[in-house]
């Protein structure tokens, strides 16, 4: 309502008001906030927190991505893994690995 | 160059007060931020809302300031209560805090109930009579209870015959009643219709109780009267029922004629087309609703929970509101904790992508929902989502094999314990 009101150069500095918010951010990615649904089992930030599932920070990716590709087939026995990467292409596994790779065990 | 000669425009219009409550024009969003740094204010410290705190900090990159507003001081989790009547764990074990959420998260937390919500003020009424401005508004606030929809109960009887399915005073209640009952006693169960919080909850807690009884009280009887005509990894359950209990745990479903047509509290007598049962213990699961601050905001339709932008979990009703967790409806997602706090995640990136003005992640989103039938013994059903013309759709998934080994069942009870650890450390510590 106010808004309608605005002169245009005002719209354009409403805009760059937001950046200070955006300077220090990066965007979330989709394999960052893919990532951070792991975290429920194997642990926040994927960090080992205390039970029977594999924390996967700082996992070698290559290592991850035959894994998770061996589960999605069934060549790696798994319980409930193989149910969730049948949803997840191979590309996507690619991406999640690289991005548990970056993270600090 | 660019980005000084925009510092220097931005110190002079916030100077001059100008600055901030535009963005909202340039985002083709409806609703205003009034402070250069957003404050987003968050109802519930439960799986959802505790979850959607720390990720509004952890995506904005602290960028963003975060208000939860709790009332409890600790909250002890409904995952594990069943457990917790087997004696497989004890309250400590369930119970969190909000000190990480604090100290390590700089989530601002207040103890106190949200009153009122006024959308178009964008303001929150504490009990304690102060008043908090928000730019976005969470909630995360569990569901209530449709009492006298099974005839005979009353909010007054569940302190006698407990639901139990709101973790704390409810559950120890129910945890002292299958102790002190009489050895050959019947336990009976009055489960919810769909939709409920937990689908596998109520036959996990027979599970649980039926592990109790075997060591304790093994000529006991188990009845579960059930609206539904059929329930979650029914299948599963009952094998490890058969296997574990023999005959202890009587199901009975809607083609059985188990819709209860009345409840005689002081006499525990139950009555159905089925038969009348006269029994020792009964736990009623009343049908669920989602919780009164989001009926009185306005933000429920005549199902009784929360439309939303299943992307963004935006109310349909109230812009700058957005609704998670089991008050939700969530396209096919259960009403889990690990659903609610994968709402969470999604809707503080959500948040955090409006505010930035960056396009939605389009991620794929997850449950998975552990039961014990046992101590070694567990069963999952696990799900990945996706949004598909505008629904949260399930594009994989299911259940435990049928028939599976010990060792695979023994795995998955361990799994299960490893699930409670890793999702509470998420939402409520590090
Ligand atoms: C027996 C049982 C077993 C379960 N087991 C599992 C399991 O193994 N796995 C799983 O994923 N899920 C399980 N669940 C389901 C899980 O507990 C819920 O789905 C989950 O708690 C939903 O989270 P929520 O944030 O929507 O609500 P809640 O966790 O209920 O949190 C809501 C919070 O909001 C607060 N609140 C409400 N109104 C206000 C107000 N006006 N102002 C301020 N605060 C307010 C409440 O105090 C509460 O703390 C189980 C449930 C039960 C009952």
């Amino acid at each position: 309502m106010k808004t309608v009101m605005m002169p245009l150069s005002a719209l354009f500095v409403g805009a760059l008001s937001l950046m200070p918010l955006a300077a220090h951010a990066d965007v979330i990615s989709n394999a960052e906030l893919s990532a951070t649904t792991c975290f429920m089992c194997h642990g926040p930030e994927g960090k080992y927190s205390g039970g029977a599932i594999p924390p996967l920070a700082g996992y070698p990716a290559n290592i991850m991505v035959q894994q998770l590709k061996d589960m999605k087939s069934g060549k790696r026995p798994s319980t409930v893994m193989q149910r969730h990467l049948k949803a997840y292409s191979d590309e996507e596994i690619e991406a999640l690995a690289s991005y548990f790779a970056t993270l600090k065990p | 160059m660019i980005q000084s000669n925009r510092r220097t425009l931005i110190k002079a219009l916030a100077a001059a007060g100008l600055g901030a409550p535009l963005a909202a024009t340039l985002n083709g969003c409806s609703t205003p931020f009034r402070n250069a740094r957003p404050h987003v204010v968050v109802i519930g410290g439960g799986f959802g809302g505790a979850t959607a705190a720390k990720y509004l900090r952890r995506f904005s990159r602290n960028q963003i300031d975060v208000t939860l507003i709790e009332p409890k001081q600790t909250y002890m989790t409904c995952p594990g209560s069943n457990w917790y009547l087997a004696g497989l764990t004890d309250v400590p074990s369930l119970t969190h805090d909000y000190e990480a959420l604090k100290t390590q998260h700089g989530v601002k937390v207040i103890h106190d109930t949200v009153s009122r919500v006024d959308g178009d003020a964008q303001s929150v009424s504490l009990q304690n009579g102060e008043t908090l401005h928000y730019d976005r508004l969470v909630m995360s606030p569990g569901i209530d209870f449709v009492y006298d929809a099974v005839p005979g109960y009353s909010e007054a009887a569940s302190e006698v015959l407990p639901h139990a399915y709101q973790a704390g005073p409810q559950t120890e209640l129910l945890y002292q009643q299958i102790r002190e009952m009489r050895q050959g006693g019947t336990f009976l169960m009055i489960a919810p219709p769909n939709p409920f919080r937990c689908p596998p909850g109520p036959y996990e807690r027979v599970s649980m109780i039926a592990a109790y009884f075997k060591e304790h009280n093994p000529t006991a009887k188990i009845i579960v009267l059930d609206p539904k005509s059929k329930f979650s990894k029914q299948a599963l359950f009952m094998e490890g029922w058969q296997e574990l209990y023999g005959s202890m745990i009587e199901w009975y479903g809607k083609n059985d004629g188990a819709i209860v047509e009345e409840l005689d509290v002081a006499n525990k007598t139950v009555s159905c087309e089925l038969d009348t049962f006269k029994a020792d213990v009964i736990n009623v699961i009343p049908p669920q609703k989602a919780a009164k601050i989001a009926f009185d905001t306005g933000l429920t339709d005549a199902t009784g929970w929360c439309p939303v932008n299943q992307e963004t979990f935006e109310s349909t009703q109230k812009r700058g509101i957005f609704v998670i967790g089991d008050a939700s409806i969530a396209g096919q997602m259960p009403k889990s904790g690990h659903s609610a706090s994968s709402h969470g995640k999604m809707c503080a990136a959500a948040i955090v992508s409006q505010l930035n003005n960056w396009a939605m992640p389009r991620p794929k989103n997850a449950n998975t929902c552990y039961s014990l039938v046992g101590a070694h013994y567990g069963i999952s059903i696990a799900g990945v989502y996706e949004m598909q013309d505008g629904i949260i759709k399930e594009i994989a998934g299911g259940v435990s094999q049928m028939g599976a080994s010990q060792q695979v069942r023994k795995m998955e009870a361990e799994y299960a314990r490893g699930w409670y650890k890793s999702i509470t450390a998420d939402v409520w510590k590090s």
